[in-house]
């Protein structure tokens, strides 16, 4: 087997009688991905199948949604991915919008973008900082809440919350950028673009963390469209696919951006390098559509008219957005009550643990740690 | 800690209680128990802008050289027997925080059917956290109070026959 | 290629099992269970479908019509189009043929539904509960489901302190 370019044999001094161990990862750990186990059969330090279990945070989203309704939904989904809400709540605004044909004004589109891209960065901030503490650099989670600070900060002063925001309803969003905001959030920017290079200077670059990263768990481009892997999952395989520029929704195509794909630049094509690459590569195209969001903001309401007691007709609809960690699916069946008849969540990240089995036979158990950090993993979006 | 002037410099009087709680209060180590949104709170508790470190308190990985529990989000069923298991691996002295209104009470997921309402139905609690999830100065106020607490037990009580056997019993 | 070409395609070369198309802000095509899996493949490997991706598989209850809903949405990389597929299994004798084969991600996606809803997919590799513990009763997502009390000792209800 390879590491890192270099072949490693696993050596059985003679007459020594070997045994598989079975190990237990979680689901209490020490990352940042939440409550996931994997159950670990492994030679010595070569994993021979790493099995996920998971479901330890099932919260049963989806059923409490037939419970209180489309409005009061839109809080618990900020909790299906409490580190990128405000896409999730996008998603749900999105498909109860498509059901009843609501259209949103053009100054909530652009209050909703800024919204989101503001999360985007936060989100793959925490991502790359906690990839850095799994595989033991501690100093780079450290500037990364630093900046999440200043972003929580930005968002409170919008919303009102630091994390689980409900800034949207259906129909718009729930309040105005305050005054003064703009200038605040274009400062921000001033400030946290050229922090990226100092990122890259400080950790991405770095020859112990790119041994531990480049040629680790090489997912082809059609293994990752088998598996159905999205988001900078699949872009760091190769496939050139953003829901935002092929399958556009709200006011994106008014906006100029480029789609970062993994170009195996420091080992192959698909390795967790590349899927860490473009993500740090996405925070300075959020930059670039926030710069622009929030210089062209237009004037106008923030919030349609919607009823109360909001029942679209019977039917279905699918909706697709790209959240932070990738292409998020939206269902809903509504059967013409207040109360949805089903609402159906499809994450990137259930999808991704998925193949994490079939990636990680014949790597080494640190391996995968890096495995799962680069897949961005958050368990409320697996278990819902 | 009570300091009597009259004294040469180098002693200081106190009881030993005080003295024995003061130092555990002020390296009060916590295990890593996040489990949802409120676990992301708690790192930026632990970052950056407001500090856990500076009341001593590290996070440690394992229950096995922990003495508190910061429990942080929503507690399923499936995970319910689990932190049993975890806080029965933890020495005593140990303490437990409940963080947020999901391992308070169960929070907005009552209505779900496999969320156990509430951390306290499986290990006791010390200081309850509200917020959904709780500022990073809540916490801390929480960290505070927990510290509070900790200041007012007694280790070293003069023990009859009675007590004896009531703390074996 | 939209809804009513994939219906047309479809139904020239399946014929029976390719019920009409339905209506709606999604067109859905109607597949019998039976033929799922040679639907699916044909969509898979022809020039101008392509559907290379299998991107939500999702169970929906529907007491009233006596079924449960398993609703493919397929998409194609290639050539950027989506469609719908819809099956209808009874809900006293839910089993339908698993496509795993098809598209890899079908394992963990018809182990959701299996678990919440309580159908079973012949043929697949790993059938067992992927959200719920392993020794949870009943299948939430469905209608008629009633919460239990308690689960191993630890009781669902929270007295209220008023």
């Amino acid at each position: 087997m390879s590491l890192g370019g270099y072949d490693v044999e696993v050596e059985r001094p003679g007459g020594l009688a070997t045994e598989e161990m079975t190990l237990n990862m979680g689901p209490q750990h020490p990352s940042t991905h939440g409550v996931l186990r994997f159950i670990v059969k492994a030679d010595g330090e070569v994993m021979r199948e790493a099995i996920p279990d998971v479901g330890y945070l099932h919260r049963s989203i989806e059923k409490i949604a037939e419970k209180v309704g489309y409005h009061g939904f839109m809080p618990y989904t900020d909790r299906v991915d409490y580190v990128a809400a405000m896409p999730c709540n996008q998603g749900w605004a999105m498909v109860s919008e498509k059901l009843a044909g609501i259209e949103v004004p053009r100054r909530a589109e652009y209050c909703r973008v800024i919204a989101v891209e503001f999360n985007r960065i936060s989100s793959h901030l925490l991502s790359v900082g906690s990839m850095g503490m799994d595989i033991g650099a501690y100093t780079p989670f450290t500037h990364a809440l630093r900046e999440r600070e200043y972003i929580n900060d930005l968002l409170e002063e919008l919303c009102g919350a630091r994390l689980t925001f409900n800034y949207m309803r259906i129909g718009g969003v729930a309040w105005d950028l305050p005054p003064d905001w703009v200038p605040k959030a274009v400062a921000f920017l001033d400030r946290f673009e050229p922090l990226i290079d100092e990122y890259n200077a400080l950790i991405s670059y770095n020859k112990i963390y790119v041994e531990r990263l480049a040629n680790v768990a090489v997912i082809s481009a059609a293994d990752a469209v088998d598996y159905n892997l999205v988001g900078p999952n699949l872009r760091g395989s190769g496939v050139k696919f953003d829901v935002r520029k092929d399958l556009p929704y709200s006011v994106y195509p008014e906006f100029q951006f480029d789609v970062p794909v993994g170009r195996g630049e420091m080992g192959t094509v698909g390795d967790s390098f590349d899927r860490y690459i473009v993500r740090i590569n996405e925070m300075i195209e959020s930059c670039k559509i926030l710069r622009q969001a929030l210089a062209g903001v237009p004037e106008g309401s923030v919030l349609a008219k919607v009823p109360r007691k909001f029942k679209p007709p019977v039917g279905d609809a699918y909706v697709r957005i790209e959240s932070a960690r990738g292409d998020m699916g939206w269902y809903c069946v509504s059967d013409g009550t207040e109360y949805p008849h089903r609402v159906k969540i499809r994450t990137g990240s259930f999808t991704a643990t998925s193949i994490i089995d079939k990636v990680s036979r014949g790597l080494m158990l640190a391996d995968l740690i890096a495995v799962v950090a680069s897949f961005d993993l958050v368990a409320p979006e697996i278990d819902r | 800690m009570s300091l009597l002037n009259t004294m040469p410099e180098y002693t200081v009087t106190t009881k030993i209680d005080e003295m024995l709680n003061w130092t555990r209060k002020s390296s009060l180590w916590y295990m890593l128990f996040g489990l949802a949104c409120c676990a992301i709170e708690m790192m930026q508790t632990g970052g950056p802008r407001s500090d856990l470190d500076r009341f001593g308190a590290v996070p440690r990985a394992t229950p096995r050289q922990s003495d508190l529990m910061i429990v942080a989000g929503t507690l399923t069923l499936k995970m319910a027997l689990r932190t049993k298991v975890l806080y029965d691996q933890m020495p005593d002295p140990k303490y437990v925080i409940s963080m947020g209104s999901c391992s308070n009470c169960g929070g907005l997921f009552q209505l779900a059917y496999s969320v156990c309402d509430g951390v306290d139905k499986v290990i006791p609690v010390d200081v309850y956290v509200p917020g959904c999830p709780p500022r990073p100065e809540s916490l801390t106020e929480g960290l505070l109070k927990l510290q509070e607490k900790m200041m007012q037990e007694k280790w070293l009580v003069r023990r009859g026959e009675g007590d004896i056997a009531a703390a074996e019993a | 290629m939209d809804a009513a070409a994939f219906h047309q395609a479809l139904q020239s070369r399946f014929g029976e099992a390719i019920g009409p198309l339905e209506g709606g802000l999604e067109p859905a095509i109607r597949v019998a269970p039976a033929q799922i899996v040679p639907v699916c493949e044909y969509l898979k490997k022809d020039g101008a479908s392509a559907f290379d991706c299998l991107s939500n598989v999702s169970g929906v209850d529907y007491p009233k019509r006596n079924e449960i809903e398993v609703v493919y949405h397929l998409f194609s990389y290639p050539k950027r189009h989506a469609c719908v597929l819809k099956v209808g299994v009874p809900r006293d004798n839910p089993t339908m043929p698993s496509v795993f084969r098809v598209w890899a991600t079908a394992i963990w996606q018809e182990r959701e539904v299996f678990d919440l809803l309580g159908v079973v997919f012949e043929g697949h590799p790993d059938l067992r509960r992927i959200l719920l513990p392993e020794d949870w009763v009943g299948h939430p997502l469905r209608k008629d489901f009633v919460e239990p009390t308690e689960y191993h000792g630890i009781s669902t209800k929270r007295e209220s302190m008023l």
